[in-house]
């Protein structure tokens, strides 16, 4: 199959259901290659429709501290950027779920941009979310992507004017993310309150899903969020439970997909 | 083909950068989304704001009042005889307030900040001279002020970050990788992502996302402005050479401005050469360096083969430092400001030689300076004229200084 058709035919099919797509985040190689891999696995078996995994990067500025630290301990295991494309390549001997590398520009425009939009799309991976790339500067990076069939995930902030958009919109393709909240990545206790206006905004604008995420730690907020969006995002929840069971690392894949499964059934409708 | 045509072409130190923060291939805005807009209000109020004479009036006579402009240009007579070639003249930035040029910039983005409206500073600061300045000028202008300040940095500039929070400023501790100026920036990025509606960065250095690099170099002008005037006063005529140092490069930049349309006057940028030139262990862009991208700019930068960037190593905080500012990166393409590294050990000379030839204890950043000067002033003719940026004073160096010397290293 061909990558770009991945995106795009998860979420029609979702569409046709009636149901909004899981996105669950977890850091390439945390806490090393094999047990990264067993818990893509397990997320992958347990609700989450569309997988976002980080890049490792030395200096994640608009990471919070549960990624930050996650980012750590892949650099410390000896992570390079090889092994985030091999454990792509791994993954999809047994998945064919959309695969979205999250990451910061110097790992794409230090191996060259199109090098690096090759390696991506040989290794199976169907979208890039740039965190540092606004619009302005990815030129180069959504021309290489648009020859290849890479998608070019944007997000869009609260505090993101609604004229700016079209902008954004013009440079997506796959989806479009919308951070519910400023700041960095993490969890949080609420949520914004304006989330369904500014969802609908963005839909004025893009003919594109709109998924939300940064800060979705439980089950009732993603079917809350599920009812407004096109996606969901968790990322720091999951993420949190590799840390927490860092001593005992055969458990994490277990627990991880625990996690998964009991916030992806925010997704499914209501019984009775 | 006339003569005109083949001749380089003329440069304009105005037009940089250009409306897209570049300086040829350099600078650039490379910010998280939520960070775009609110730096293209930034850029927006800054351009109305530089060129409004109400605003320009109060930042000179702050400058002046508060700070403590213009500095003096020193001729180093005794160096000059003790070294026996050209003649050496110090830019007296370390006289300012707060000790070191950091103040001109804290003044011009504080008064910025007031007329945006913005009640909470934030800023990152290696040596501590930025994150004094600021606590300073927050305290002046009563806004609240939080420091990042790598943990490493921190313990090396202990009375730095004491008179920080004498000044009402919550300094912050950032624990992350090498624990010094890279992640203090990570950090405050991070608060002002979370918290850009109420809040400015002072960002400290010619570095980061447009508008910094270009706003933070117009604050810093004034250095050259003035020295250029001074040696007009003193000599009847412009300078061999002048010399900085450079860590993000906004002392350098400030005190070269005024001379790069002066193809007459050398301009040297000195790095932080570290214990040696090997992965890690240095901080000199230009000697193991390449071009990438980092909290928001693109310009030269150590990093390894992967995209990771490196660990950094100086003897000062302020040298300490992954990326160059992007315009320095400009000026080295065009052949305009030639870039020299200096080590540790050459760094502590300088700061000892100083010191015991004039009564002046310069920064460590600033003894890098030096210590190429005074390798260079040796090479030079005696009726020559070099200039060096004393961007700050030492005394925040002292104890630092005496544990690497050792104490008795100090004893007459």
């Amino acid at each position: 199959m061909k990558n770009s058709d991945r995106i795009a035919k998860l979420f029609a099919q979702k569409k046709k259901e009636g149901l909004s797509v899981f996105i669950g985040y977890v850091c390439a190689c945390d806490p090393d290659f094999e047990n990264s891999l067993s818990i893509c696995k397990s997320l992958l078996a347990n609700g989450v429709d569309l997988l976002e995994l980080g890049v490792p990067f030395s200096d994640p500025l608009a990471d919070g501290k549960t990624n930050q630290l996650a980012a750590q301990r892949a650099l410390d295991a000896g992570c390079l950027q090889e092994d985030v494309f091999r454990l792509v390549k791994a993954i999809r001997e047994f998945s064919e779920a959309p695969i979205v590398f999250y990451t910061y520009y110097n790992l794409v425009f230090s191996q060259g941009v199109e090098t690096y939009v090759d390696k991506s799309i040989e290794a199976g991976v169907d979208g890039l979310l740039t965190l540092d790339l606004p619009p302005e500067e990815a030129d180069d990076l959504v021309a290489a992507s648009r020859e290849r069939g890479m998608k070019n995930i944007f997000i869009v902030a609260p505090t993101t004017p609604e004229e700016r958009i079209p902008l954004i919109a013009a440079s997506a393709s796959g989806f479009l993310y919308y951070v519910s909240r400023e700041g960095v990545t993490g969890e949080r206790e609420d949520l914004a309150g304006d989330l369904a206006d500014r969802v609908a905004t963005i839909r004025r604008h893009a003919d594109l899903p709109v998924v939300v995420g940064f800060g979705i730690s439980n089950s009732k907020q993603v079917r809350a969020i599920g009812e407004i969006a096109d996606g969901v995002v968790v990322g720091s929840a999951l993420v949190n439970c590799i840390l927490q069971n860092f001593e005992s690392l055969e458990q994490i894949p277990a627990k991880i997909g625990d996690k998964a499964r009991e916030l992806a059934q925010g997704l499914q409708p209501l019984s009775g | 083909m006339n003569s005109a045509t083949l001749s380089t072409p003329t440069l304009d130190r105005f037009s940089l950068p250009d409306r897209h923060g570049r300086f040829g291939p350099y600078g650039g805005a490379f910010v998280p989304e939520t960070l775009a807009h609110p730096l293209q209000q930034l850029t927006a109020a800054y351009e109305e704001t530089k060129n409004d004479p109400v605003f320009q009036k109060e930042l000179k006579q702050q400058l002046k009042s508060f700070a403590g402009r213009p500095t003096g240009l020193y001729f180093a007579e005794r160096l000059t005889r003790e070294l026996g070639g050209a003649k050496i003249y110090l830019k007296r930035e370390d006289m300012l307030h707060t000790g070191a040029h950091k103040i001109n910039n804290a003044l011009g983005q504080a008064l910025l900040a007031k007329k945006m409206g913005k009640s909470r500073i934030i800023a990152e600061t290696g040596a501590g001279q930025h994150g004094i300045a600021t606590a300073a000028v927050c305290a002046r202008f009563g806004f609240d002020c939080v420091i990042y300040m790598g943990a490493e940095d921190m313990r090396r500039q202990a009375l730095n970050v004491f008179r920080m929070r004498l000044s009402g400023a919550e300094v912050r501790s950032v624990e992350a990788g090498n624990r010094t100026l890279k992640e203090a920036i990570n950090e405050a990025m991070r608060d002002w992502v979370t918290n850009v509606r109420s809040t400015h960065y002072i960002l400290g250095s010619a570095l980061g996302a447009h508008p910094y690099p270009g706003m933070v170099r117009d604050f810093h002008r004034v250095i050259s402005t003035e020295t250029k005037e001074q040696i007009l006063d003193l000599e009847g005529r412009l300078p061999d050479e002048m010399v900085a140092c450079v860590g993000g490069g906004s002392n350098a930049i400030g005190f070269f401005f005024d001379f790069l349309e002066e193809e007459a006057v050398r301009l040297v940028g000195v790095e932080a050469g570290g214990r040696n030139l090997e992965d890690g262990q240095h901080a000199a862009r230009f000697e193991g360096g390449r071009l990438g991208v980092l909290q928001g700019c693109k310009t030269w930068i150590l990093q390894n083969d992967d995209g990771q960037i490196n660990q950094t190593h100086s003897v000062s905080a302020g040298l300490d430092y992954a990326a160059i500012g992007p315009e320095h990166a400009y000026y080295r393409d065009r052949g305009r400001i030639d870039f020299t590294h200096a080590g540790d050990d050459d760094a502590l000379h300088a700061f000892r030689k100083l010191s015991e030839t004039e009564g002046i204890l310069p920064a460590l950043e600033s003894s890098h300076g030096l210590a190429y000067a005074f390798r260079r002033a040796k090479e030079m003719p005696q009726d020559s004229i070099l200039c060096v940026n004393l961007s700050g004073r030492g005394d925040k160096d002292a104890m630092e200084a005496a544990r690497i010397l050792g104490e008795e290293a100090l004893m007459p």
